[in-house]
């Protein structure tokens, strides 16, 4: 046999039926739902009089536009278009029989934080969700990605999905992080090297050292953000730490079923000799607590450094970053590390589970969110939020002076109330800082959650480094 | 989706040119959560004032034209956003089939997704199928997709091009679900084989 990365193994064992052309008809074994993209496609199921055809693969739950803040299962409570795509979810859930954690449900939470805390999300598996950063599965050795509405319909009816294969690429981060430096760096630092669409066309599957090293969770950041840098999915290969964070989570195999799996994930992995149609390296020791000074993911640098000058950039990037810089009122040579903070967010389903709200609550500890900021912690899920309260994490948010808010978006998308004003400044552990993303005018600076916090504190965007 | 065969129907006539789809249907009503009753806010801008009372002056609020099922329109139909919100209200008004000049590329194909026909012809056509369409609801202009042809209420005929296979879906009502649903046993025969080698999916 070929040899053959583990995106070839995961896809040749999704392929329904092929047609001459190359097309194929991958099979989805998960599929995640939520309320904004997905009304449309259980309408036309209705239209044509067709069924989810496989209701038990399919999981629905709301986070896109829901409220964060208490009393929201009354919909008096929220804002008109959110109750009725809420509404709408809860009855499509009912309507085709499909697994729904409803708002008033503890275990609600950002669409990619739920599947794999319910162990809906297993190594080998395809996940689709109407949603771009559903990558974020790819860290157990799944095949995840974004679909669009009309595939939605396509896929609650046929549970496959219209498909040719992307090519093969690597990344692999060699050696170990220094202190300080995060998953969301590296991930950050990959999408600064290759450029947004360094990876379009492709499935990165992210290798080396300081990958294995990463927990779950940590993979699970990287992976999330594998979109930003246009490549259709991101991978990890499963491991010990893989199988162990799987085990006992409410929906994975037991007993002989467990077995079965774990024999198999244990074939999950790139063969030696493999094809990649494009590498990157990048050293673990040369990674930096990196922000984002510009509107777009690839726009980002080390803490230490300084507003770039448009002239350093080559062709289109010259006015694009201009535009930028302008846009984000900053001024060329300026200190990254003397940009003025109004608010922090941490949360979304990057950076909103629980090793995050940890990291954030150690630098927090004791210290007070500087005066006149606003600074809220959206957790990822109800769980990561009950947790975080028993663990005393909540006490240290709020004692500090963060609103403590429920499980949902929130400002990573800001569809819901929550949202910047114009011109307001936001350090954020979300994934996009595209101009408005956060609310019209707003500016984003994207960073960990631990750098998230040191600006918190001193009110500008600080090495996290000079605080530990 | 709906069968496309032979539509025999009132045209109504849209001389502007670049018509987008934020004409076709405004940013403000993508809150939605579907995609049918997008119907009563086509045109909206154009179709009514800021009170919401119809403007009468516009083609779809005139008595003879408000069962058109064709629209005769401007060169570059269906330009700007890829927003598929466009064809379901054309779709929802009751529009079946658009004649121009050319589309933008999106639009077009998002037309075929949702079981409208749009046709392509050249401005000497154009011109007098505008014309035919002027003449109001006595004037039925007839659309045969199997032979390819728009025949105006005088028996002028035109014969239009169409994709082979998208001539094919729409003449079988077929979308993409549809013919995915036609591969059903490669699905149920990977589906058995897959639940046997890995049950615990
Ligand atoms: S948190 Fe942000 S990126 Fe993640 S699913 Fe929600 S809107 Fe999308």
């Amino acid at each position: 046999m070929s040899p053959k990365t583990l995106y070839d193994k995961i896809w040749d064992a999704h392929v329904a039926h092929e047609s001459d052309d190359g097309t194929c008809l991958l099979y989805i074994d998960r599929h995640l739902v939520h309320e904004v993209t997905s009304p449309q496609a259980f309408e036309g199921l209705r239209m044509t009089g067709r069924t989810v055809r496989a209701p038990d693969k399919t999981i629905a739950v709301p986070d896109h536009n829901v409220p964060t803040t208490p009393g929201r299962e009354d919909p008096a409570n929220m804002t008109e278009d959110s109750a009725i795509q809420v509404a709408a979810l809860d009855t499509n859930a009912k309507e085709f029989g499909i697994h729904y954690y409803p708002v008033s449900d503890i275990r609600q939470g950002i669409v990619h934080i739920v599947g794999p805390e319910q162990g809906w999300t297993l190594p080998g598996m395809t996940v689709v969700c109407g949603d771009s950063h559903t990558a974020t599965h790819g860290a157990f050795g799944a095949l995840a990605h974004g679909i669009g509405t009309s595939e939605v319909e396509h896929v609650l009816a046929t549970q496959t999905l219209i498909q040719k294969k992307s090519k093969n690429m690597k990344v692999e981060i060699t050696g170990k992080l220094r202190p300080g430096v995060t998953a969301k760096d590296i991930t950050l630092s990959v999408i600064g090297a290759t450029g947004t669409a360094g990876g379009t066309g492709y499935v990165i599957e992210y290798c080396g050292e300081a990958i294995r090293d990463l927990s779950m969770e940590g993979r699970m950041t990287v992976c999330n953000m594998a979109i930003e840098g246009g490549a259709r999915a991101g991978l990890i290969a499963p491991d010990e730490k893989t199988f162990e964070y799987v085990m006992g989570r409410p929906h994975a195999p037991k007993g002989a079923q467990w077995e079965a799996a774990l024999a198999w994930w244990k074939t999950l992995y790139s063969d030696d000799d493999a094809h990649w149609d494009k590498v990157i390296t990048l050293k673990g020791e040369d990674i930096a607590p990196v922000v984002t000074w510009g509107t777009s993911p690839e726009d980002v640098l080390p803490i230490t450094d300084v507003v770039p000058a448009p002239e350093s950039f080559k062709g289109g990037k010259v006015e694009a970053a201009k535009r930028s810089i302008d846009y984000m009122g900053l001024t060329p040579g300026q200190k990254l590390s003397d940009i003025q903070i109004d608010t922090v967010f941490i949360g979304s389903c990057t950076n909103g589970r629980i090793e995050d709200l940890r990291a954030a609550a150690e630098i927090l500890k004791g210290k007070k969110v500087k005066e006149g900021m606003r600074a809220m912690v959206v957790p990822g899920s109800g769980l990561v939020r009950a947790q975080a309260e028993e663990e005393g994490l909540a006490d240290i948010f709020k004692e500090a002076g963060f609103e403590w808010r429920l499980a949902g978006c929130s400002m990573c998308l800001a569809m819901n109330p929550d949202q910047l004003a114009e011109n307001e400044r936001c350090a954020s552990t979300s994934n996009r800082n595209f101009e408005g993303r956060q609310g019209y005018k707003g500016r984003t600076h994207l960073v960990s959650p631990a750098m998230a916090a040191a600006a918190a504190i001193t009110g500008h965007l600080t090495d996290v480094r000079e605080m530990m | 989706m709906d069968k496309f065969e032979k539509l025999t129907g009132i045209a109504a006539p849209m001389p502007l040119v670049n018509i987008d789809t934020d004409m076709i249907i405004p940013k403000v009503f993508l809150k939605t959560i579907k995609r049918s009753g997008l119907g009563v806010n086509l045109f909206d801008e154009m179709r009514y004032d800021r009170q919401g009372n119809e403007i009468p002056d516009f083609i779809l609020n005139q008595p003879a034209y408000r069962e058109s099922e064709i629209l005769v329109a401007g060169d570059n139909f269906g330009c700007g956003s890829s927003r598929e919100h466009a064809p379901w209200a054309l779709k929802d008004f009751g529009i079946k089939a658009v004649i121009s000049t050319s589309f933008a590329d999106i639009f077009y194909n998002n037309c075929f997704k949702n079981g409208i026909l749009p046709i392509v012809l050249p401005q000497e056509a154009v011109d007098v199928l505008m014309k035919d369409a002027e003449k109001g609801a006595n004037a039925r202009m007839i659309v045969d997709l199997e032979a390819q042809t728009v025949t105006t209420s005088d028996g002028e005929v035109f014969e239009f091009e169409v994709d082979s296979f998208k001539k094919h879906c729409l003449l079988q009502g077929l979308d993409d679900i549809g013919l995915t649903m036609e591969k059903a046993a490669s699905i149920d025969s990977f589906e058995a084989k897959a639940s046997a080698e890995r049950p615990w999916v």
